[in-house]
């Protein structure tokens, strides 16, 4: 048995060695395939496994749209939701227990030795803190006290910090001026994945700072928030709650019938915002199908590719085959010795795949191409890709390895 | 030790049917050195062939060393071949990948043997052939003669009781071809092996026991 493997392993070598070019095809089309899979996994990963600073997923809603339509003439309005809606309705959910509450991010110049530096601020209520983990490097965040005040205060990022006051230099108790307003820092937190927009943004506010009228009476406004249940099992109860809620909540323009905002889990809340999703469906079985259908599309080509070399292959060791066979190799032997070798080119594929992912992901963190985003290969990443490669190399070396055992020995043996 | 009754053999395309062989009856004893000879086309390869296991017949029966083959699964009748059967052919069909030592390793792969144990009976089948010097070679290396000899090391590792030559010396001078004959006639004298050879040469085929004469198919002498 391994005498056999060691045998077809030199064999496998030597037959790679002998067709460079087709080795390089080949192995350019699977560690390239894989490459792209892996970085594409690295970064849906990102997306939906990284926490910081939401570590309670597992207690959480997401509450991130609002969607109004008119069901006659069948145009609608979407946004996020308004704080009227957040207060006067979701507020009174029996089984919250807190709930974040935040803006979108929007964007504010402020001037640096007399260079433009833009800060993106979220205004957050004093829950925000509470419901979500930010790693302060040093100060604090506002609480209740600072709302009611409408104090001028703001936690920064790691990163405006860095940009504004300087790299490592303290920042709590001088004042920032974003769009010439100053505010006092009072905390510094660690950056936040873009990916995660929600709860990135270069600076936080008590959004009673702000001169927008927050009770104003709307469903559509710019505002997200978390809902966190009492505990895990809760959480089908407040999502019931809040589905109970919505049926009884109408639309207050009289040019829209039907309204709808749903408490989602965390990958729902990111395939409803996807086209995937909208005010009705989340999505996120339309999203995980056209993934898995992308996947296999982009797996395709390179099999495709594999299989017509592999076959071509045959008609050039047609007398190894012939010989084989006439020393006592029966078919399916033939065929278990291809599969082994196609897996041993696909492997080495793989290898260097995941060598050319480091260096795709090394360049891409270092472009930071999405600000403060990480890619990383965890062990799950690096497990799927392996399988992938697995999957590949038993799929593009079967059709051609049953093709070859079914090889005439006698005209096999002719061909030379 | 091999029955051949009634065999034909018939080649069909679309349009055309050619009969190979037609009705040849042939019994090959134990021991013996038994050559073939015959024009080009006249089935003698094919005949081989089906002697081989290689190719059925399209009629008639075939027993080697008393059993019927002609029921066996692939997996038996590769067995078989393994066991029982050594080829030699014409163009050696060594495989260029792998060094002479490999190649000659080459049957006791698909057996149940020790990697020590293959390798003392491919030197030893090495030695035989007066290769013992060569061993680390690829085939590409070496001269027809050589390749031949690695052939005929590889056809007898696993000391099967029949050896079947497809023109083991048509690509070769006389002085390579008579070292061939000889390494052949040696086996057959001294080991007791049967071999059945298909030949071109009048010489050569007059070296063995018997000679069989084959024309358009049927058997001539």
């Amino acid at each position: 048995m391994i005498a056999m493997l060691k045998n077809y392993f030199k064999i496998a070598i030597a037959v790679l060695k002998r067709r460079k070019f087709f080795t390089f095809i080949s192995l350019f089309g699977i560690s390239f395939t894989l490459m792209v899979i892996t970085v594409a996994a690295a970064f849906i990963n990102k997306l939906i496994n990284e926490e910081y600073p939401d570590f309670k997923r597992e207690r959480s809603l997401y509450v991130t749209m609002m969607e109004m339509r008119n069901t006659k003439e069948g145009w609608l309005n979407r946004s996020d939701v308004s704080y009227y809606f957040l207060d006067q309705y979701v507020s009174k959910l029996k089984s919250l227990e807190k709930m974040a509450i935040s803006t979108g991010a929007e964007a504010s110049n402020a001037f640096v030795n007399n260079k433009k530096l833009v800060i993106e601020y979220k205004y957050t209520n004093a829950d925000y803190w509470n419901v979500l983990e930010y790693d302060f490097i040093e100060g604090k965040p506002y609480g209740p006290q600072e709302i009611a005040n409408a104090s001028m205060v703001a936690v920064i990022s790691e990163e405006t910090r860095d940009d504004y006051f300087g790299p490592n230099t303290s920042a709590v108790g001088k004042y920032i001026s974003a769009d010439n307003i100053n505010y006092r820092v009072i905390g510094v937190v660690k950056n936040v994945s873009k990916t995660l927009y929600n709860f990135a943004g270069d600076m936080y506010i008590p959004y009673t700072v702000s001169k927008q009228d927050w009770n104003e009476v709307a469903l559509l406004g710019n505002c997200n928030a978390i809902l966190m249940a009492r505990s895990a099992e809760d959480v089908p109860t407040l999502k019931r709650e809040f589905e109970t809620m919505m049926a009884k909540v109408k639309p207050l323009d009289k040019e829209f019938d039907k309204v709808y905002s749903h408490a989602d889990s965390f990958f729902e809340s990111l395939t409803r915002r996807s086209p995937a999703g909208d005010g009705e469906n989340d999505g996120a079985n339309t999203v995980v199908r056209l993934l898995i259908g992308l996947l296999f599309l982009f797996l395709l080509l390179p099999t495709i590719n594999l299989v017509s070399i592999n076959i071509t292959r045959i008609l050039e060791r047609s007398s190894e085959i012939g010989v084989r066979k006439a020393f006592g190799a029966s078919s399916s032997t033939l065929v278990y010795q291809f599969v082994i070798e196609n897996l041993i080119l696909t492997i080495l594929g793989g290898i260097l795949g995941l060598l050319l992912s480091i260096l795709a992901l090394y360049f891409i963190n270092s472009a930071n191409l999405i600000s403060n985003m990480h890619l990383s290969l965890s062990p799950i990443v690096i497990g799927y890709s392996l399988l992938a490669c697995l999957l590949f190399g038993l799929i593009s070396g079967v059709y051609p390895a049953w093709r070859m055992s079914r090889l005439n020995v006698v005209s096999a043996l002719k061909a030379q | 030790m091999i029955r051949l009754e009634n065999i034909e053999k018939v080649y069909r395309t679309d349009t055309v049917e050619t009969l190979a062989i037609n009705g040849i009856n042939l019994h090959v004893q134990k021991g013996e050195f038994l050559s073939i000879m015959g024009p080009s086309g006249c089935g003698k390869s094919t005949l081989l062939n089906i002697m081989g296991l290689l190719d059925e017949p399209s009629k008639g029966q075939i027993r080697i060393d008393n059993q019927d083959i002609s029921r066996y699964s692939d997996k038996q009748m590769a067995n078989f071949r393994n066991e029982k059967l050594g080829f030699i052919f014409q163009s050696y069909h060594l495989i260029n990948d792998l060094q002479v030592l490999d190649n000659v390793e080459l049957p006791l792969l698909y057996r149940n043997s020790s990697a020590q144990s293959r390798r003392k009976l491919a030197a030893a089948a090495l030695e035989k052939v007066g290769l013992s010097n060569r061993v680390k070679h690829f085939p590409t290396q070496l001269s027809g003669g050589q390749r031949q000899r690695v052939a005929i090391a590889r056809a007898i590792v696993g000391e099967p009781q029949i050896i079947l030559a497809d023109e083991p010396t048509g690509n070769l001078d006389s002085a390579m071809g008579n070292e061939i004959m000889d390494i052949l006639i040696n086996l057959n004298k001294n080991e007791g092996t049967t071999i059945v050879m298909v030949t071109h040469d009048e010489n050569m085929a007059h070296k063995t026991d018997r000679l069989v004469r084959l024309f358009d198919g049927s058997q001539v002498q």
